[in-house]
């Protein structure tokens, strides 16, 4: 659907995005993963015609869109602050985009229709952006590009500015959304959380570089660098003559004696977190390595009571070794 | 319960408020006092309304003042938008500079502005009239327009612009759907502004306007020399009738049929 060839992105000089090829399928849920500065956003905008690439081209199913305005491009962009026109009321910014492509009157009032009940906006078209919550401010930035059933929406942090409940709400709704029309979505986020439980496929981005290309699952399980490795999730790195290698604190087992374990270390903290409860342990320093502080993860069906201050033995399968890239 | 402030801040805003109107207020007053000699209450009358009415003198300068006002808000408000709008797409090391430029004219002297006019068009030789007197008030009632203009789009910023041209707008259809109905309470308030100073100077005037060209302040003054006389109360309570009701106007004009925030420029 998208592809991307080579885009490198430089602001007065400086590389914002470095070289990036890849391409998104249709269909697909695509997200951008990285903490801020990392070029995320620009790469969003390049797609959406709002930046140009130094380099490289824009391909969109199957055209080269790189010189293409915005308003040319078969895509829609929903904006973090939402970009709502304040002068219009939710019905008019609904139909904002078919008005400037000329649709029949007809057909605009049964596709607002449509993605006004879509987004549950049927009792709140007649009102204007500053008289409503920003969840539902939300609701129509999402329905006001989903109406013009572009072949992609792409998602700028659309969450950002919301709790944490209505976000969980919000992101189950917009999966579910894109689940029923089809449509590929691009989303922008840093929260990985976020990015994991929505999306089909993750990149990972660093000081614009992309780390990892990768499914959740690949992503959590086999992270190719530090950064991947240490950004998704909580992670344990371990420097060994070959190199670094990450385990997940919950594949770390504590034990009682020091005997026959691979590490040993002090518990500094015990932490509860229903669920699951966690052990932070400083590991005793060995040769000229820097002492170091793992995380172990136990969950509900370990009934042992660990103290503070206790010596331990600290345990994993070296199968559950992660050999990373520093 | 009401949190007082101390009350020496009460006796402050009170003192303000005389200061500010009661000159004011005179003049309305005496504008309708039955005698030529101000200073006693006589009676009440419209007698010097009357006759300001048919003083062929006073009706020139309040016609050429109003023509010179309406052409030059309509050109200084056009100019300073279109310079508002053409500053955003500058190169930011331009930005500075030229900021500082079309902002110069609000903080310099009137008099040295009405000298230096003077000066450029006499070097010109264009003879002094109605034509200069517009160029002069266009001079600097642009940059307030400008400002005003300029504040307004700088709170807007790009976001909203962007989402019309994502959602397939033009250039022209963003500016028309999307920036205008933005900026225009900036635009409005700026056109008021600039017939407010075009309306009332004198000073700029004063250097530029030819014998055919005296507007109403040069004629006031022009009058006050040979003593205050209870017409020219009757002029002025008149103008402040006007500016107060422009002002409404645009008010009104603004906040109708939106459902925004209202936008306020009086306090009542």
């Amino acid at each position: 659907m998208i592809e991307l060839v080579e885009i490198e992105k430089q602001f007065q000089g400086q590389v914002v995005v470095k070289p990036l090829s890849m391409v998104i399928e249709e269909g697909e849920f695509l997200t951008l993963l990285g903490p801020s500065g990392c070029g995320k956003t620009t790469i969003l905008r390049m797609i959406a015609g709002f930046e140009q690439p130094t380099s490289g081209n824009v391909v969109l199913a199957g055209k080269v869109v790189t010189e293409n305005p915005p308003n040319e491009r078969d895509l829609n962009l929903v904006f973090q602050h939402y970009a709502l026109f304040p002068h219009m009321t939710v019905e008019e910014n609904i139909a904002f985009g078919l008005k400037m492509k000329k649709i029949p009157k007809e057909q605009q009032k049964q596709r607002i229709a449509e993605a006004v009940a879509m987004t549950q906006l049927t009792t709140l078209t007649s009102r204007y952006p500053h008289q409503l919550s920003g969840g539902q401010q939300q609701r129509v930035a999402i329905a006001r590009a989903i109406v013009n059933k572009p072949k992609v929406l792409l998602l700028d942090e659309p969450l950002g500015a919301l709790d944490l409940q209505l976000r969980k709400n919000l992101q189950t709704e917009l999966k579910h959304l894109q689940r029923t029309l089809g449509i590929t979505f691009v989303y922008v986020t840093h929260d990985q959380e976020e990015a994991m439980m929505m999306s089909d496929r993750i990149v990972i981005l660093n000081n614009g570089q992309v780390e990892q290309i990768g499914t959740p699952k690949e992503i959590y399980s086999s992270p190719r660098t530090l950064f991947a490795a240490t950004f998704v999730g909580e992670n344990n790195v371990f420097t060994s003559p070959q190199g670094l290698f990450a385990v997940r604190p919950e594949k770390l087992r504590p034990q009682r004696s020091e005997e026959s374990s691979m590490k040993s270390g002090v518990i500094q903290d015990v932490l509860y977190l229903g669920n699951v409860h966690k052990l932070m342990v400083e590991l005793d320093q060995v040769g000229e390595q820097p002492a170091m502080t793992v995380t172990i993860v136990l969950d509900s069906t370990d009934e042992e009571s660990w103290q503070v201050g206790e010596r331990i033995g600290v345990n994993w399968n070296p199968k559950d070794e992660v050999v990373i890239q520093p | 319960m009401k949190k007082k402030g101390h009350p020496l801040l009460g006796i402050h805003s009170a003192l303000m408020m005389i200061f500010i109107y009661v000159p004011i207020v005179l003049v309305m007053v005496y504008s309708f006092n039955n005698t030529r000699l101000s200073g006693d209450w006589k009676g009440f009358t419209l007698d010097w309304y009357v006759s300001l009415m048919k003083d062929r003198h006073v009706m020139e300068a309040l016609m050429n003042s109003l023509v010179i006002a309406v052409i030059s808000t309509v050109v200084a408000t056009l100019l300073g938008t279109i310079s508002a709008l053409s500053m955003r797409d500058f190169a930011r090391k331009w930005k500075g500079p030229l900021n500082g430029v079309l902002y110069m004219p609000v903080i310099i002297p009137d008099i040295i502005m009405g000298l230096s006019l003077l000066v450029l068009f006499s070097q010109l030789q264009i003879p002094l009239g109605k034509s200069t007197v517009m160029i002069a008030h266009i001079t600097f009632s642009m940059s307030y327009v400008y400002v005003v203009v300029n504040a307004r789009l700088a709170g807007m910023g790009r976001q909203l612009e962007e989402a019309a041209q994502d959602l397939g707008a033009t250039y022209w259809q963003t500016f028309r759907y999307v920036t205008l109905p933005q900026i225009t309470p900036g635009i409005i308030s700026g056109a008021l502004i600039a017939f407010t100073l075009s309306l009332d100077d004198f000073m700029v005037s004063f250097f530029v306007a030819g014998p055919s060209s005296t507007t109403l302040p040069i004629y006031i003054y022009g009058q006050v020399k040979r003593g205050i006389s209870p017409e020219i109360n009757a002029l002025c309570t008149l103008l402040i009738l006007v500016s107060i009701t422009l002002i409404l106007l645009a008010q009104y004009v603004l906040n109708r049929g939106k459902g925004q925030k209202k936008h306020k420029m009086l306090p009542f």
